[in-house]
This record gives structure tokens, sequence and C-alpha cells, in this order.
């Protein structure tokens, strides 16, 4: 029991994270109908960058800069050549989005190399005790940080008049434009702030548990992406309960796996795919998606 | 009939050059041409399934694995110590439709997933049969082999056998190894799905497809079994894949898992991009660019001045410059060229309409 409940904060505080980089894609794809398969590089950016800049800045001003880098990263990936793609199929914005994170991830990865590089966070290794159960501190913070960033997202997306422009412009592109809603900026918008999610969430990858940033960093933010589909890609609390789900089942079954044996090694990874294609299989469009319906 | 000539010259030059390849080429140049043909068969068929039918998958790579341990298990059998993986001992022409039947199979039992996902949702979930793919390879061990993989027989047809010295053969002073007799084999693998290829895209089926990627509304207004076409441009897809599969385990002579990843089914994605979406040329050409981009650059990165030799260490290693090249060549494509490299071949035809008819959507 006692197990059980740590794996469960656990996950949790994982889920959290997950949720963080999923709003990403959730951002993304409300204001342009586009996956960005290059997300998983900005990630990674994110990480590298904070990594690179810890040991000169600092901690804090190192994440500040790492956020500005992937902010804009993101906002210019969407400027300077998503702005600019055709195509007749609708996906072809989304296939662009491959070959950037493929020149993206090349790159980086030949920046880090084989090295494993360590962000100069303030947890390290400490855990934290609760009564019986202890969780990794970076994973308390992770928690503390997202739970804010969610919820002043969620309140900005209510209230602030970005938040209205971006649901204006979601629900109706055209109609919003004719209100004077400037498309591009709210775009852009979108993209500055998937961006900065995005190094955010990198940071709580990287930190303990985790080794450190290394080149295949940014194949751990693969694991967002079951996390944002399975909540519906169009749903900003979708996101929250998919990454949460997603946290919950890695967390779980990499730490059931003596007892789950029979399953194969390493089910940890592949697991958010098989909840992702079992409830897509029963909710097409994810738990929170709206169902697509075609009017003639 | 003077217009037709230079435009049939090309592919005619080509074909006699391909015919007698083995009688110049190196086995390494062979080998290296074997797995662009591999390429180009997996990319036909991923071509009528996105590019034609507007079905965005990234699970080519594990209908693939499905061909490649499909034939290594009907043909494969016993087999010593480590490499006890389980297999049938078919003769490997039946082994090899029979995998190819099977990656089909595989295919239409997902079809009833993919049909009720659409567009971006589908793509996503395809990534997933590829990471559950990947892990039932490396650990059905009794199945696959595992981590270390297993061999593919060699395959023969009619008591000659497609791999070294049996029986011996020397043509012109050429002796025949097992990449010269694998050429013809997978020349001729490739002509068949490149002709199924052009008469499915461009007769009935194919402008069913083409009406469901525009249109499914429209599609079925005209009286398309969306679903069943869908289907079956899914079980199509997918038995090109596993052709694909079986030539490249025929080819290695040894599967591992590592093969069938995520990467796979991103460069059989960025094959028919750089190609243009559903042209079956364009895959072709593609999926040699794509297949041989690395192995070319890693030959000659001695002699380029930008490139370093693989671990050296300083320069760019030439697997690092063949993913830059073709990430670049997929957003350049979809910049300057969305009809592909394909539709450059073909001259200046105008570009058919770039926007879609806008689906309404409630």
């Amino acid at each position: 029991m006692t197990q059980f409940i740590e794996l469960l904060l656990n996950g949790i505080s994982l889920g959290f994270v997950y949720a963080v980089l999923a709003l990403g894609f959730v951002v993304i794809f409300k204001s342009s109908r586009v996956i960005n398969f290059a997300h998983g590089s900005i990630i990674l950016l994110g990480a590298y960058s904070i990594a690179k800049l810890s040991d000169p800045l600092g901690f804090i001003p190192a994440v500040l800069a790492g956020v500005v880098i992937s902010a804009i990263a993101a906002a210019l990936i969407y400027w300077v050549i998503l702005r600019h793609v055709r195509g007749r199929a609708a996906d072809t914005v989304t296939i662009a989005t491959i070959g950037v994170d493929i020149v993206l991830a090349t790159e980086l990865a030949r920046q880090i190399g084989q090295d494993v590089l360590n962000l100069g966070d303030p947890w390290g290794s400490d855990v934290v005790r609760f009564g019986d159960f202890s969780i990794p501190e970076a994973r308390v913070a992770a928690a503390v940080v997202a739970l804010v960033l969610v919820g002043s997202f969620l309140a900005a997306f209510k209230y602030s008049s970005w938040g209205v422009a971006m649901r204006a412009a979601a629900e109706d592109g055209e109609a919003a434009a004719l209100m004077g809603i400037r498309l591009r900026r709210v775009v852009t918008g979108a993209w500055l702030i998937a961006g900065a999610l995005a190094a955010v969430g990198a940071i709580f990858l990287v930190t303990f548990p985790t080794p450190g940033v290394d080149r295949a960093s940014g194949l751990a933010a693969l694991s967002a992406f079951p996390a944002a589909i399975l909540g519906g890609l169009d749903s900003v609390v979708g996101a929250v309960v998919g990454g949460l789900i997603i946290g919950v089942v890695v967390v779980m079954a990499s730490g059931y796996q003596d007892e789950i044996s029979f399953l194969g090694r390493g089910l940890g990874q592949v697991a958010p795919y098989i909840v992702l294609v079992l409830v897509l299989l029963v909710r097409p469009a994810g738990l929170f998606g709206t169902k697509e319906l075609t009017r003639v | 009939m003077s217009e037709r000539l230079p435009r049939l010259l090309v592919p005619a030059v080509l074909l006699a050059l391909a015919l007698i390849a083995p009688f110049f080429l190196e086995a390494f140049w062979l080998q290296t041409g074997l797995f662009a043909m591999a390429a180009a068969i997996g990319a036909i068929g991923l071509t009528i399934l996105t590019g034609t039918a507007g079905q965005l998958s990234l699970a080519h790579a594990f209908f693939a694995a499905v061909g490649a341990y499909g034939y290594c298990y009907l043909a494969g059998g016993g087999g010593l110590g480590v490499n006890a993986a389980s297999g049938l001992g078919l003769p490997t022409l039946p082994a090899l439709v029979l995998a190819v039947a099977i990656a089909g199979l595989a295919g239409a039992l997902y079809s009833p997933i993919a049909g009720r996902l659409r567009g971006i949702y589908l793509g996503i979930a395809s990534i997933g049969l590829v990471f559950i793919g990947q892990h039932i390879l490396f650990n059905a061990t009794g199945l696959t082999g595992g981590f270390n993989g297993r061999d593919a027989a060699p395959f023969s047809l009619l008591g000659f056998t497609f791999g070294a010295g049996d029986p011996e053969l020397v043509i012109f002073g050429v002796p025949f190894e097992d990449m010269e007799r694998l050429w013809y084999l997978g020349l001729a693998l490739l002509a068949i799905a490149y002709l199924f290829g052009r008469l499915l895209v461009a007769g009935r089926p194919g402008r069913a497809l083409e009406t469901i990627r525009d249109s499914e509304v429209a599609a079925a207004v005209n009286g398309v079994d969306v679903t069943r076409y869908k289907a079956a441009a899914f079980t199509i897809s997918s038995m090109y894949a596993g052709l694909a599969g079986v030539l490249l385990a025929l080819v290695f002579g040894r599967i591992v898992p590592e093969s069938f990843g995520l990467n796979l089914s991103v460069e059989f994605l960025a094959m028919i991009v750089i190609g243009g979406l559903g042209s079956i040329r364009g895959a072709v050409l593609g999926g040699v660019f794509v297949s041989m981009l690395p192995k070319v650059l890693d030959e000659y990165s001695g002699s380029l001045p930008f490139l370093a030799a693989a671990g050296s260490g300083g320069g760019i290693e030439p697997g690092m410059a063949a993913r830059f090249a073709f990430g670049a060549a997929i957003v350049a494509v979809l910049i300057f060229a969305p009809g592909g490299i394909g539709a450059l071949w073909r001259g200046s035809r105008p570009a058919p309409s770039t926007s879609p008819p806008k689906e309404s959507a409630a």
C-alpha cells in the first residue's frame, strides 16, 4: 500500500510535467490546426540552453533565458517556415514540422554529443518525506510550478483579452478576423507560449530522478504526445487530465514491472501508447476533444 | 511522337542501366541499391495511403516489421543455441507471399481503428503502433529472437538460391554472388509494385481515394463506400510495407528490432513528401534519395570537405549530414515545390490547386 501511494504521488507529479508539455501541443493545435512534431526538439533546446547557461549565469537566470530562447525558437519556426508551407493535404504543415524536428534534433544531438549535462538545479537528488512516503524534491517543485502554470494559463485563457481572441480564433478564424482580431498575432502568441511551456516542462523532465540532459531527452517528450491526444487535442482541460493519466500510468508500469513482467520488460515506455490506442478506440477524438462534425 | 521520344528515353536508359548494373557495380553499391528498392516499394505503399487517400500514417515501419519477421518465421526453422527462434520452415516463395498477406491482414485489423480516427489523431495513434510493435519485437523472443534478432532464410525459387554460391554462377566473367542475384529479385518486385501502384492510382480506386482525401462527404454522396475504401487503402499500403520488409530481411540476411523503429517510419514519410504526395514515381525517386543519401555521404566522407568520418569528431558525421539534408528537403519541398521532385521531373505542368476545399466543421 505504501508503495502504491508513493507511486501514485510520483505519478501525479510527473503527470503535471506532461500536462505542461501537452498544453503546448494543445495551444498550437487550437490556434493553427497543426500538431507540432518539433515540440520534442524545442523541449530539448530548452533543457540544453538552461544546462549550458546555468554555469555562467546561475540557475534562475538560466531558466529565464532558456524560456525566452525556446519561446522565440517556436515562434520563429512558425514565422519563418510554417507560414509559407503550401500543399493540398491538410496535414502538410504537420509534416513540415517533422522536417523541422529532424533538423533541430540532429543539430542538438550534435552539440550534446555523448555528454549528459547537468541543469545545476537547486534540488539535486534530495527527497521530501511525508510520513512513510518519499518523493524527490524536484518532483514536488514540478507539481507546484506546473499547478501554478496551468492555473494561470487557464485563467488567462478565460479572462485575458489574448485568451478571448485565441478562443474566438479557434472557434472560427474568419469571423474572428472580421471582428478585428489579428490572427497572426494571436497565432504567434500561441507559439511563443508553447515554446515557453516546453522549456519549463523540460526542466522537470531532466532533473532528478532522470540523470540529466542527453541527446535522447527529446524522446522522453514523446510521452507528452499521448497525453495531449488522450485528453483531446483541442481541450485545455483534456491536456491536464491526459498528462496526469499518462504520468500515473508510466510510473505505475515501471514501479510494478516485476509484478507484470509477463508483459515484457520496459513496459513503462510503451504503456502511454497502449492506453492511448485503447482510449481512442472508444473515443476517437480523445476524452474531452470536440467531435469533428461535418455540415453539408 | 517527337515529343514523346525524349520522355521515354530517360526511363528506358535508366531501366537498361538497372538491368546491367550487377556487371559493373561492386557488392556494396548493389546492396545500397537493394536497400533503395526496398525503400521505394515501401514508399509506394505509403504514398497510396497518405498521398492518394489522405491518411497520415507513421505506422509503416510496424507493417514492414510484420512482413520481415513474418517471412523469417515462415521460412526459418530450427537454428542453434542463441539463434533458436522458432519457425515453420516453409519453402521461401509461399513464405514471401504469406508474409505480405500477414502484413496486409495486420493493416486490415488496424483499419477499423484507423477508420474511426481522423487526420492527425490517426497519425499519432499510428506512432503508438510502432512503439507497441517495438515492445513486442524486443520481448517475444521465441518468435523474433528479441534484441539479437533472427536470420532470414535465403530466397530460393525452383532450386535456384538467391544466396551466395548455390549453384555457382558466373556470367560474362562476373561471379554472381548473393547481391547480384538479389538485385534481379529486387528489380522484379519493384517493377510489380510500381506497375500495380500506377494502375491502382490511375484507375477507379485511385479516383475514389482521392475524392475521400478531398472530402469524405462528397465521396460518400457519389457512392464511394468510404469505410471500405479506407480499409482497403490501409490493407494495400501495409502489404507494400510488408513486401519492403521481406526484401530488407533478404538483403540484411539478419533482422533486428532496431531497424524497424520510428526512424524508419519518419524516413518513409520523408520519401513520399520529397517525391511528392500521391505520386508513385515520386515515391520511387524519394525512396532512392532518402535511403541512398546516408550511404553515399558515408562512402565519400573522406573526400567531402565539411564531413568527418563517423566517430572521428570534428565536422559533421555523414549520418547526421544525411538527416540534415532530408529534414531540410522535407521543409524545402513543402514550401517551394508542393508537388515534390516527381512533379519537377514531369516538367512545367501546372500544379494542381493548392487550397483544399474547406470542410466546415461545426
